[in-house]
């Protein structure tokens, strides 16, 4: 059983504080969806765990199983077990996806021997053409075929936890159906549950993974945190109550009045 | 014979060697020997000799010692015949040495043949090493030629190649350089005649204090030809690179296609890369494009392949010789692709360490 806690994490890009304070624990096995509209800093969210530069952290922490994560480097937070999804992965020309995952696996100590095979079968279950193994990474991929590109690496990688920095962007319903049934799985495998924090600005992602734990991040703030019933009164009403609420000077009775605003 | 303490060099004032490194050549150093020269492979049609040759055109003054002092392999491809077992010349420079060695290449309608040529240094010492290459393509031949410039990194190299493509003829003209203290090559490639087309694609990686530098021409004077060209190069430490090509589209070259398409990576703030494509461009019925970048390495692929927990001098490598991929596709079948992969993740690691 591992822990990813987030506490207290401030943030700023070029200056700007984005993140205004995190606090998120997420265990193996959880799904948790953090939900907001534009510009509520959920890309910042996940280039700040996995350690993109640009990205200053100014207080906080974020650990895995007690090990600081904020004083490693961004292969060495992957290696320590946190994987991202990228919500637009990047074309890498010429570098394939078994020489790519071969160097991760050798600097995780694993063996990579039989990863051509595994990259097939992970490839059947999650719907990907054989013949796109042996592209150069995310080169001439539609939006479909890079998401489920993503989620065989984070099978075949295993990680203790994934960050889904909006896996339902570019996706059609298939794809978003196939990927999320296949992280779902891996959260529900019996002997290493993978932990999941899903970012996210629509809930059709939700109607397909199931998250466990909502958590609403406005400016840069969780304002709300539930179960799966947020996303059915998100579905509806949208961010628009919660952002005028952010308006208000006093951020804790913003809160309890949001959760007023939940009582059905 | 022309003496080498007779040589006027050029200065960098003249256009064409702007940039060079033509004014610390100290001629005095070396001294005009014959290098090693070997052919492997099929030679049912190869022949050598070393008497003065002045059928072919001289350019500059080195071209002009290489028509006094060469040594010539000469590929002489009947009508009809293709040679499928590459053609392999090995030159080997000695120390001290200014050697002159030359490749005459000529295919008859409807030949074929590949022709490797491997330069390198016999040991550690400057030496100068002028080569030059000379490819006449009859009608419907098809030639791929590689060259491959593994001189140590105190010797000069000074080359030339000239191309001739007849008639409906395909010639692909390689380079994989990265030898040379200070490596140049000018490339004069000619679509002759109708239906001709011409593939140009080079591979180069300076480090330490290495200069590579290429010149380049695609020069159309016939209608309905192509070129295609592609150079990919990278420099790190405080190694510098120059590209500067030409289209030349002549008056009666209408339904010409042409493409130029040069891309550096800069691995090092202290390395330095040049390109400058040029277009000239006589008629209006012709298809061209350009495309010209020097760069660092893309920080998004750096940080994708990190992501996966790749350590960042691996994701380099992995990203250097994917950009490499494109021209490595493009070369001769066989272990070169291999071979030059691992040298390049070579020199990148040793780069990173020192």
């Amino acid at each position: 059983m591992s822990v990813l806690e987030i506490s207290g994490l401030h943030a700023e890009v070029a200056g700007t504080e984005i993140l205004r304070g995190i606090d998120l624990t997420i265990a193996s096995g959880e799904v948790h969806a953090v939900m907001g509209p534009n510009g509520a800093g959920k890309s910042t969210l996940s280039a700040v765990i996995m350690g993109r530069s640009g990205y200053t952290v100014t207080s906080g922490s974020i650990t895995l199983d007690g090990v600081d994560l904020l004083a490693l480097s961004t292969w060495e937070r992957a290696v320590a077990g946190v994987h991202l999804i990228m919500q637009y992965p990047t074309e890498v020309p010429g570098v394939s996806l078994l020489d790519a995952l071969g160097e991760a696996l050798q600097y995780r100590g694993r063996d990579a021997s039989d990863l051509a095979d595994r990259l097939k079968a992970e490839a059947d279950r999650i719907g990907f053409e054989h013949r796109f193994l042996d592209r150069p990474l995310n080169v001439d991929l539609s939006g479909g075929e890079k998401k489920r590109n993503e989620t065989l690496q984070l099978a075949v990688l295993q990680p203790q936890f994934a960050i889904l920095d909006e896996l339902d962007s570019g996706l059609d319903i298939d794809a978003l159906r196939d990927c999320s049934r296949r992280v779902e799985e891996l959260s529900n495998d019996a002997k290493r549950p993978l932990g999941v924090l899903a970012i996210t600005h629509y809930s059709r992602l939700l109607n397909e993974l199931r998250p466990d734990h909502i958590h609403i991040l406005v400016k840069g703030q969780i304002v709300n945190s539930g179960g799966p019933e947020l996303a059915a009164v998100l579905e509806r009403d949208g961010y628009a109550a919660f952002t005028d609420e952010d308006d208000e000077p006093a951020a804790g009775s913003a809160t309890s009045s949001l959760d007023d605003l939940f009582r059905i | 014979m022309l003496a080498l303490a007779d040589l006027q060099l050029p200065t960098a004032d003249a256009e064409i060697w702007r940039y060079s490194r033509i004014a610390e050549l100290d001629i005095s150093k070396f001294e005009i020997q014959h290098g090693s020269q070997t052919v492997s492979g099929d030679d049912s049609f190869v022949t050598t000799g070393t008497d003065a040759d002045s059928s072919v055109a001289t350019p500059d003054v080195f071209a002009e010692y290489n028509a006094s002092h060469q040594q010539t392999v000469r590929v002489d491809i009947p009508a009809d015949t293709s040679v499928s077992e590459p053609i392999v010349i090995e030159f080997q420079s000695a120390d001290g040495s200014a050697t002159f060695p030359r490749t005459v290449i000529r295919l008859g309608s409807h030949a074929s043949c590949t022709v490797i040529e491997r330069f390198r240094s016999v040991g550690d010492a400057p030496s100068l090493t002028s080569p030059l290459l000379s490819i006449e393509a009859g009608p419907g031949a098809k030639v791929t030629y590689l060259a491959v410039n593994d001189l140590n990194e105190s010797s000069w190299q000074i080359g030339h190649q000239l191309v001739s493509a007849g008639r409906d003829s395909f010639v692909r003209l390689s380079t994989i350089t990265l030898g040379g203290y200070y490596t140049r090559v000018r490339t004069e490639a000619t679509s002759k005649e109708t239906g001709s087309a011409i593939e140009q694609v080079a591979l180069y990686f300076a480090g330490g204090d290495q200069m590579h530098d290429f010149r380049v021409i695609q020069n159309h004077v016939a209608e309905h030809t192509s070129s295609d060209l592609l150079f990919k190069g990278a420099v790190q430490d405080s190694a510098r690179s120059v590209y500067t090509g030409m289209i030349s589209i002549d008056e009666g070259a209408k339904g010409t296609s042409a493409n130029q398409t040069n891309r550096n990576l800069t691995l090092s703030e202290g390395a330095w890369a040049e390109s400058v494509p040029n277009l000239d461009i006589r008629n209006n019925d012709v298809r061209c494009s350009h495309a010209s970048t020097v760069g660092p390495i893309n920080e998004e692929q750096r940080y994708y392949l990190e992501s996966r927990g790749v350590p960042p001098e691996v994701a380099e490598r992995l990203v250097v010789l994917g950009f490499f991929d494109e021209v490595l596709g493009r070369l001769p079948d066989g272990d070169i692709v291999d071979e030059v992969r691992e040298r390049v993740a070579r020199k990148l690691s040793i780069g990173v360490s020192s």
